[in-house]
């Protein structure tokens, strides 16, 4: 490691270190940001749930937005997967079907960013033996 | 992608550490490599989480999961589980122990929801031997402002506007404290951190060292741009192998980055450090007799004045400050003194860190806003007595402290509050005994 010599060098050191633990960062206080779970049973994963998840993270990163995303397992629409469920904090989750990479960055820029309702939606109208 | 998907923390504390811990670690590298998650998930190894009745406990970020319990045969299932598939392991997560339900995330814990981690703050979150995650953390930021913006009388006087006073026991106005050595005339000054933790039960600033040693450092470099010093000194018990090692690997990293050493920052401040090792004698944690120890002399207390500020460490002015105080600086410099002042009761600002144990359900460490009444440490955090017998005294302040009985419950835990009780804050151990000790 090269010596840091001024404040500005520390502050530098600091931007270009800090995506290393903003994932913990983020998370760990994940109440107030947006949540993005990426379905990823076997069924997800086969559709390519995986690329979903990377590029949901790499444009929330490019657009420099807060979000946390995490794997989920199957949540049974198969017929429809990849499946992303999107929380932005205050409102009722949406699922979203048949998301490709396409879709992914289309979710990040029309819902979470200009705020409007993109296609694909799923009705999600069941209860849990918990609710 | 540069980043991890999955970071997965791993309680490198003595405590968790002692009970497979490092297995559970290897384990999780092992099949990390073994499953081709390499550029996905990251092992952290951290310091104390402080809920070491459910250890070892490893944690899951992004997915918020609190694994307790947790033994290296445990590692496969969680991998398969939960890394590849998306299950969480049911069978390892908390659970409440009134309501019987699962509690995935810490936050939502009794044990942490009344918690406030200042001197904690980095303590079971960053990998306290990678000097880059204190830095991603703020680290240096504070020292870097203090070297670059501020005179050592302006630093001086934020502490004391915090309201800081001595984490070892006695509470002496920490700003005071640095005010006074930076008073005394002398080219050659001393800043001594005083780990020479000895009250019963009490790991508080052992687990800061293990968790978080460069906050202690910075800290110390702070107080000696404030006194004139530019000289550091860790006394520290030799039984405390791990919180060592991790001070020497922190010193050569903060050394490397020239955030020790000559011309600091290229402000021309020179601080460095050394360690003293204590042979473990009680009374060496007073600060005359742990002066007297690391000069080679007898480890006995001498009457005061003259204060160690005054005359110290081979007769020059000495900063003594305990390990969590020092903690506590760096944040208050970056967040202001009246932020921290807004912590805690009247006399006594910001948090206390204090390690439970006994018979308590709980054992653990915490550490919680001055003004928080024992009950809650005890009952809420602490989960109550163990085998729901009944609450006889709780022992704080070490030998120099005293018993505090049920009829002291719910006075505010506070510097003032503990002494008018018969006790005193001491640096924070706290046994519990029930009605049959």
């Amino acid at each position: 490691m090269n010596k840091i010599t001024s404040l500005s060098d520390l502050k530098q050191l600091r931007e270009d270190i800090q995506s290393k633990i903003k994932l913990r960062e983020r998370s760990d206080f994940s109440d107030v940001l947006v949540q993005i779970k990426v379905g990823m049973a076997t069924c997800g994963i086969a559709s390519g749930a995986k690329e979903t998840m990377n590029v949901l993270i790499e444009e929330a990163e490019r657009q420099a937005i807060d979000v946390v995303v995490t794997q989920t397992g199957c949540m049974g629409f198969c017929y429809a997967e990849p499946t992303v469920e999107v929380t932005i904090p205050g409102r009722d989750p949406i699922v979203f079907g048949h998301v490709d990479k396409a879709k992914a960055r289309e979710i990040i820029e029309k819902y979470l960013i200009q705020g409007k309702l993109v296609d694909g939606i799923i009705p999600v109208e069941f209860k849990t033996i918990h609710d | 992608m540069s980043d991890y998907s999955t970071h997965v923390l791993v309680c490198g504390g003595t405590g968790c550490k002692a009970s497979e811990g490092e297995e559970i670690r290897n384990r999780f590298n092992a099949l990390i490599r073994e499953y081709s998650l390499d550029d996905e998930v990251q092992v952290v190894t951290t310091g104390c989480f402080g809920f070491c009745e459910m250890g070892p406990i490893v944690k899951l970020l992004p997915d918020k999961t609190f694994y307790v319990r947790v033994s290296a045969s445990d590692v496969d299932e969680i991998i398969r589980e939960h890394i590849v598939k998306g299950r969480p392991v049911e069978r390892l997560l908390y659970r409440d122990p009134v309501t019987g339900s699962i509690v995935r995330d810490s936050h939502k814990m009794d044990f942490y929801k009344k918690q406030v981690r200042v001197a904690l703050r980095n303590c079971g979150f960053i990998d306290p031997e990678n000097v880059e995650e204190y830095i991603a953390r703020d680290g240096y930021q504070a020292l870097a402002k203090c070297l670059s913006e501020m005179t050592p009388a302006e630093v001086v006087n934020e502490i004391k506007k915090s309201g800081l006073r001595g984490r070892g026991g006695g509470g002496f106005p920490t700003g005071l404290k640095w005010e006074i050595t930076a008073k005394v005339p002398g080219d050659v000054k001393y800043a001594v951190c005083n780990a020479d933790e000895g009250d019963p039960g009490a790991f508080m600033d052992r687990s800061i060292l293990e968790g978080d040693p460069h906050s202690v450092i910075e800290a110390m470099a702070i107080n000696g741009y404030c006194t004139g010093a530019s000289n550091g000194l860790v006394y520290i018990r030799a039984e405390y192998p791990l919180a060592i090692t991790r001070l020497k690997i922190a010193i050569d990293q903060a050394r490397e980055l020239g955030l020790l050493g000559k011309n600091i920052l290229g402000t021309g401040f020179d601080f460095d450090i050394e360690l003293r090792y204590g042979a473990g004698a009680f009374v060496c944690g007073e600060e005359t007799a742990l002066i007297h120890s690391m000069e080679g002399c007898r480890g006995e207390p001498t009457f005061k004045p003259p204060f160690p500020s005054e005359e110290g460490f081979l007769g020059k002015p000495t900063n003594v400050n305990n390990v969590e105080t020092y903690a506590n600086i760096p944040v208050i410099i970056n967040k202001g003194a009246e932020w921290f002042a807004s912590i805690g009761t009247e006399k006594s600002k910001g948090t206390k860190v204090f390690a439970l144990a006994g018979k308590i359900n709980n054992v653990g460490l915490i550490e919680v806003p001055m003004g928080t009444t024992l009950r809650e440490v005890i009952y809420d955090i602490g989960g109550g007595i163990r085998g729901g017998k009944k609450f006889k005294a709780v022992q704080t302040g070490g030998p120099s402290g005293g018993m505090l009985t049920a009829d002291f419950l719910d006075i505010p835990i506070d510097y003032d509050n503990l002494i008018a009780a018969g006790s005193m804050m001491g640096s924070g151990g706290m046994i519990v005994m029930d009605e049959d000790d």
